[in-house]
């Protein structure tokens, strides 16, 4: 099947819905595009069913969670073709006007959508965090028990160890202790001295003064908990059953290994605690696998240690017609999120010729303006919860690309043997080129590649991407004809 | 490796994994649905053998890749849980692996 839409939105967190609603009540034809059953993205995830089925939950998932509620109102009641559970695998450049391609897959049949303007809203991922033994079963990351806890309602039992540093692993234990949910230990990797580095940047900082004082709360609430914290963590190392090292030796199919413990370093002595799941969390970093697989432009970020896609000030990348929304730009939280994603729902609008460009601009500079105060905190927190400096100097046993198994120091032999960036490794060593197609990997690469070769992540690059960037049947590209 | 916050409204639904029938609840992603039902691994690596199970839970690290009904290569974290699906580990990368002698 093949037809014509004017906007296409991927992603329905708050910059689809947002974008979405802001296109489509200006009359656009919108279609949107969305892995998941509900709307809602990361930060959202479940919010209807979890209001209509579970609304005691809200209690310990917290007020910033049920915020989502109003979002997804606000994007249900404007009229937008929103087609849930779809996975789009191409974008294609027709090279005929400024038409693209968005090719995607909804319950095994799949369409192809003709579209003069596509939003990227397709948001974070939390950062790989490549140590000694991620990857044994067991050990997740603390978004993903974030996101079993909203979509199913539940937790890990046994020894949960929550390991990393950042906002996110701070919400998921207040969650978690208010959920009445044990909590075995926190080894907290933020390195000491958090608020004298951020001190600087806490005055600006009040002006999201409802933010902080959430995050405040929360410390409050782990602090008085009694879980241990373990502060200034290093030398993370996860341990199976067998063998006290890494996580590399066969073992039989299917058996029971598993995670077992989880051993590291703090404030001078040494640690192992048991543990059945290791949640681990370095923050979050843009999803920029569709404005890659486009060659859009990406500069590479000091302070969050990341790549993000250029854009202007409507979020248009540095290809006509394709914008990026949200996170997937940079590491802004829902609330900017929704802010960008309306103002680029208004820009797409006007270029439609449905909104003057003064309109454009008087509703926009509004949506700007409460950006602008909700980034107010971000230096704070950029400050206090450092981006991990360690993952280019990483040990040569740990495993980068979880798909293909490749290792660091398999990476820096091939450097030695004349690899000369992330695309060549594909070809000396397939790292990048498993089912994730470099999802997990492509950070801790550029990383390693940067620190080992003496040269800037700009220089070293990233992954080109190739489509399809989700795995197809041949039966589902087969469906692309009979229509 | 999971367990299940108490639930008022949601509806009992049933599936098999390899063969077992496994408890789930409606609005369940199959994912958590397999971890609430205590199974720990739902892969292989191609490569080495060794177990994987869900790392991410949010679509992007293909750690949950199962098989859904005969087709292969299914995120079980995005996809809702479904009376009577049929799911299986998966081993088709290690197979044809296999079969090309790698």
């Amino acid at each position: 099947m093949r037809s014509e839409v004017d906007v296409v939105v991927i992603g329905a967190g708050p910059a689809g819905m947002a974008a979405a609603a802001a296109a489509a009540g200006a009359g656009a034809d919108v279609v949107v595009l969305d892995e998941q059953a509900e709307p809602g993205g990361q930060i959202y995830r479940a919010i209807e069913s979890v209001e209509r089925d579970r609304p005691a939950d809200l209690s310990f998932l917290g007020d910033a969670y049920a915020h989502g509620s109003t979002v997804a109102g606000a994007f249900r009641a404007v009229r937008t073709d929103y087609r849930p559970g779809s996975t789009v695998w191409q974008v294609g450049d027709l090279g005929k006007g400024k038409r693209r391609d968005v090719v995607y897959s909804r319950n095994g049949v799949a369409e192809t959508l003709s579209v003069k303007h596509l939003v990227i809203a397709t948001g974070a991922l939390e950062r790989p965090v490549p140590i000694l033994g991620w990857t044994l079963p067991g050990v997740m990351t603390v978004g993903a028990v974030q996101s079993a806890l909203k979509t199913s309602g539940i937790y890990p039992a046994g020894n949960l160890v929550l390991a990393g540093s950042g906002p996110l692993m701070l919400q998921l234990a207040a969650q978690l202790i208010d959920a009445h949910v044990p909590i075995a230990g926190i080894v907290d990797t933020t390195p000491p001295g958090g608020l004298s580095r951020a001190f600087f940047h806490l005055p600006r900082a009040l002006a999201a003064g409802e933010t902080l004082l959430k995050g405040w709360r929360m410390v409050r609430t782990v602090n008085r908990s009694g879980v241990p914290i373990y502060r200034g963590a290093t030398h993370l190392q996860a341990h199976g059953p067998a063998q006290g090292g890494g996580e590399q030796g066969g073992g039989e199919q299917g058996g029971g290994e598993k995670v077992t413990s989880l051993s590291f370093r703090s404030q001078g002595a040494d640690y192992t605690i048991d543990a059945d799941v290791v949640a681990l969390h370095e923050g979050v970093i843009p999803n920029t696998q569709l404005s890659r697989l486009l060659q859009a432009e990406h500069r590479w970020d000091d302070r969050q240690r990341c790549f993000h896609p250029l854009t202007n000030q409507w979020g248009e990348t540095s290809e006509p017609g394709v914008y990026v929304a949200g996170d997937g730009g940079g590491i802004a939280g829902g609330l900017a999120a929704a802010r960008s994603g309306m103002i680029t729902g208004l820009a797409v609008a006007q270029s439609l010729g449905l909104m003057a460009e003064a309109a454009r601009d008087f509703t926009s500079e509004e949506q700007r303006l409460r950006r602008f105060i909700d980034l107010s905190i971000r230096p704070f927190l950029d400050s206090y919860y450092p981006a991990p400096d360690w993952i280019g100097a990483v040990g040569d046993d740990v495993i980068l690309c979880r798909c293909e198994e490749v290792t660091a120091g398999q990476l820096r032999a091939a450097m030695a043997h004349g690899c000369s960036g992330p695309n060549q490794a594909k070809s000396f060593l397939r790292c990048g080129m498993g089912a994730c197609q470099g999802r997990m990997c492509a950070a801790s690469v550029t990383e390693v590649m940067a620190a080992t070769g003496g040269a800037t992540p700009d220089a070293v690059g990233s992954f080109r991407i190739r489509p399809p960037i989700k795995p197809v049947t041949l039966a589902e590209v087969a469906t692309l004809d009979a229509g | 490796m999971f367990q299940r916050l108490p639930n008022l409204i949601r509806k009992p639904i049933s599936f098999s994994f390899e063969g077992q029938e496994i408890e789930a609840l409606e609005g369940d992603t199959l994912a958590s649905a397999l971890l609430a039902a205590g199974v720990s691994t739902l892969r292989d690596a191609p490569v080495s053998g060794t177990a994987r199970a869900p790392y991410c839970m949010i679509g992007v690290c293909f750690e949950c890749s199962v098989e859904i009904d005969g087709i292969s290569h299914q995120q079980a974290c995005l996809i809702p849980v479904r009376q009577d699906m049929n799911v299986r580990r998966q081993q088709a990368e290690k197979e044809a692996g296999d079969a090309l002698g790698g």
